[in-house]
């Protein structure tokens, strides 16, 4: 989880990534911060997150994004 | 026979759109009743069967390329979930090393029959839709060439609602693949997803798990959802018939006749076609998601108020909502996430950091979700034209995003400040609005002719009483006009608040249904005395039905 907010701060500083649940529906994270962040957490977590996987529902807070990538991590 | 073709002539002029007056007068209280009194578990095949009568009637044979399209994604999806379930069980056999190859090999097959269902479908539409415009184009190659050579022009009958039902189509054969959604081994129930026939005409683009399975459960008639069905179906009726087709005779007069015209004239025009444009597509998408909400259906909504945007990009996530998150879903993200993009934008952040790193990838994703709008709206150079004005804005305010940002800091600006804010909106309507007169204008030679003279003969003394007498419009119209867009502006406001309109007639403890039929019978009443319909005015079709 430490590994993920530190990327997700790199990202955007200026969000509370531990409360926040709306990052997308909020629009406090834009498609240009998605594709930072996909690209980053393939390379820091070694998985591929196909575009069916970009939906709200798996960025909209860190633990959500935490979810998918352990999901991922098992395929 | 010959009583049945009286009929038929009788009846299909005023089906020719379900939005007319008329259709909506006879038709909606039938439809609705006739649902009401249809037993609960048959009330999918009445909706089956309406939706195919209302398509037969409107487009006749046509209907047989939505049962053919219907039919074919039927069973490429069923392809695609059979060649899944084989996969899984020979992995459950095959040993460690194997396993790699083996899911290679079936993802290969499935992504053939994919391919193969994408391309029949892409491939109808772009005969149908764009066959014209490309034998236009070589025909002036050739011309160019000194050749009097001329290839003729196929005429092909164009389905009603294509663009909506294949991008629908398409979705659910692209989800069946992804995993998102199962292939569905009832027919039927992919049949009304792909049909149901008030959306078939221009939305909104729904997803199959979005609203398949609604439909096909379809609730009995509530009193709730009977009165605010009616009173979305009334409003989008009085958007629509006493604003957008009152405009409509004069924004005609002024694109097909704007030589003769004076810039100021031709800047209203393309001020009024924005408002026709707006009220127009609107005002049918809350006829649509009202008729949906009496059987008991959610659509997704399509709008959300776009004219209070402070950007471009933002403009586009509240105007035709569906469409853009269909681009986003099946062309933004694949292309970004391909694998060149992401190793270009893990580098490029490396380099030239987090907002401009993504850009690269981010643009090339929005030159092909743009240049396949443009295409999607028509085949013509003014729609192309659209897509990449849109394109060239929207790449332009990220570009710019970061050195405004440190120009308001030093400037010590606000940019929640109201007047800042109110900038932004207006900014954002002109930049719409000049985007609209290339749409709207015939021919893009046409568009920079209207455009250049805003700026070369910036008078009005070309709108005066003869145009407005062509235009069929006069000043008690623009009267009625402003009244009601006002009333329009008024529940924007509200809605844009979040205050619900609906939750405030449901507060008072006791007459809260008297007021809300008074609602509906005031609405009515207005739709009744101030619609621009019958002797004096043009039928107008929904003009998003077009595209």
């Amino acid at each position: 989880m430490d590994q993920l907010l530190e990327i997700l701060e790199d990202i955007n500083p200026d969000i509370d990534y531990a409360t926040c649940e709306n990052l997308i529906d909020g629009h406090y994270l834009d498609s240009l911060s998605i594709i930072s962040l996909i690209a980053e957490l393939e390379d820091a977590f070694d998985i591929t997150i196909p575009a069916a996987e970009i939906i709200p529902a798996n960025f909209n807070s860190a633990k959500a994004m935490m979810a998918m990538i352990e999901r991922l991590q098992e395929d | 026979m010959g009583k049945l073709t009286w009929i038929f002539h009788g009846v299909l002029p005023n089906l020719s759109s379900f939005t007319s007056f008329q259709s909506v007068i006879y038709l909606l209280p039938i439809f609705v009743f006739l649902y009401a009194i249809t037993p609960k578990k048959a009330k999918k095949y009445y909706l089956l069967i309406a939706s195919y009568v209302f398509y037969f009637l409107v487009n006749g044979g046509m209907l047989i390329y939505l049962l053919v399209s219907t039919f074919l994604m039927h069973y490429f999806a069923i392809w695609i979930e059979r060649l899944k379930g084989q996969m899984n069980e020979t992995l459950k056999q095959a040993e460690k090393e194997e396993k790699k190859a083996v899911k290679k090999k079936y993802v290969r097959y499935q992504r053939g029959v994919l391919v193969l269902a994408v391309l029949i479908h892409i491939g109808a539409l772009v005969v149908l839709k764009y066959t014209g415009f490309f034998i236009t184009n070589i025909n002036r190659i050739i011309a160019a060439t000194g050749s009097s050579t001329v290839i003729a022009i196929p005429k092909f009958l164009v389905p009603l609602g294509i663009s909506f039902f294949s991008l629908q189509a398409l979705s659910y054969i692209l989800d069946v693949y992804r995993g998102i959604t199962k292939a569905d081994d009832n027919i039927l129930r992919l049949a009304l997803f792909l049909g149901f026939f008030p959306q078939i005409v221009e939305g909104p683009i729904c997803r199959y798990n979005q609203t398949a399975e609604q439909l096909w459960n379809a609730k009995p008639v509530t009193s709730e959802n009977l009165t605010f069905g009616l009173q979305r179906i009334l409003f989008g009726m009085i958007k629509k018939i006493v604003i957008a087709d009152r405009l409509n005779g004069l924004v005609g007069v002024i694109f097909s006749g704007y030589a003769g015209l004076d810039g100021g004239t031709i800047a209203l025009g393309a001020i009024f076609y924005t408002i026709q444009l707006y009220m127009d597509f609107s005002g049918v998408m809350d006829i649509v998601l009202g008729l949906a909400q009496i059987i008991g259906v959610q659509f997704p909504e399509n709008f959300e108020r776009p004219f209070f945007s402070k950007s471009i990009s933002e403009f586009w996530k509240r105007w035709h909502i569906t469409l853009g998150t269909w681009f986003r879903d099946y062309i933004f993200y694949p292309v970004t996430t391909s694998g060149s993009m992401k190793k270009l934008t893990a580098s490029a952040r490396k380099k030239i950091g987090n907002h401009y790193g993504p850009l690269i990838a981010g643009s090339i994703a929005l030159f092909s979700v743009w240049i396949c709008n443009g295409l999607w709206h028509g085949a013509d150079w003014n729609y192309i034209f659209f897509g990449m004005y849109h394109f060239v804005l929207i790449l332009l305010g990220n570009l710019i995003a970061p050195i405004v940002r440190v120009v308001n800091k030093k400037l010590k600006i606000n940019p929640e400040n109201f007047f800042y804010h109110a900038m932004q909106v207006v900014r954002t309507s002109i930049l719409v609005v000049v985007g609209e007169l290339f749409f709207r204008a015939e021919g893009l030679t046409n568009g920079f002719r209207m455009f250049g003279k805003i700026f070369t003969d910036l008078t009005f003394s070309s709108l005066n009483s003869d145009l407005l007498v062509k235009g069929g419009i006069d000043y008690l119209d623009f009267i009625i006009i402003g009244i009601t867009l006002l009333g329009v502006f008024v529940v924007s406001i509200l809605n844009e608040k979040k205050i619900s309109v609906r939750e405030l007639q449901t507060r008072p403890a006791k007459g809260a249904l008297v007021l809300q039929w008074s609602v509906i019978f005031v609405l009515a009443m207005f739709l009744v005395i101030f619609g621009a319909y019958g002797v004096g005015y043009a039928e107008v079709h929904p003009m998003y039905a077009q595209f």
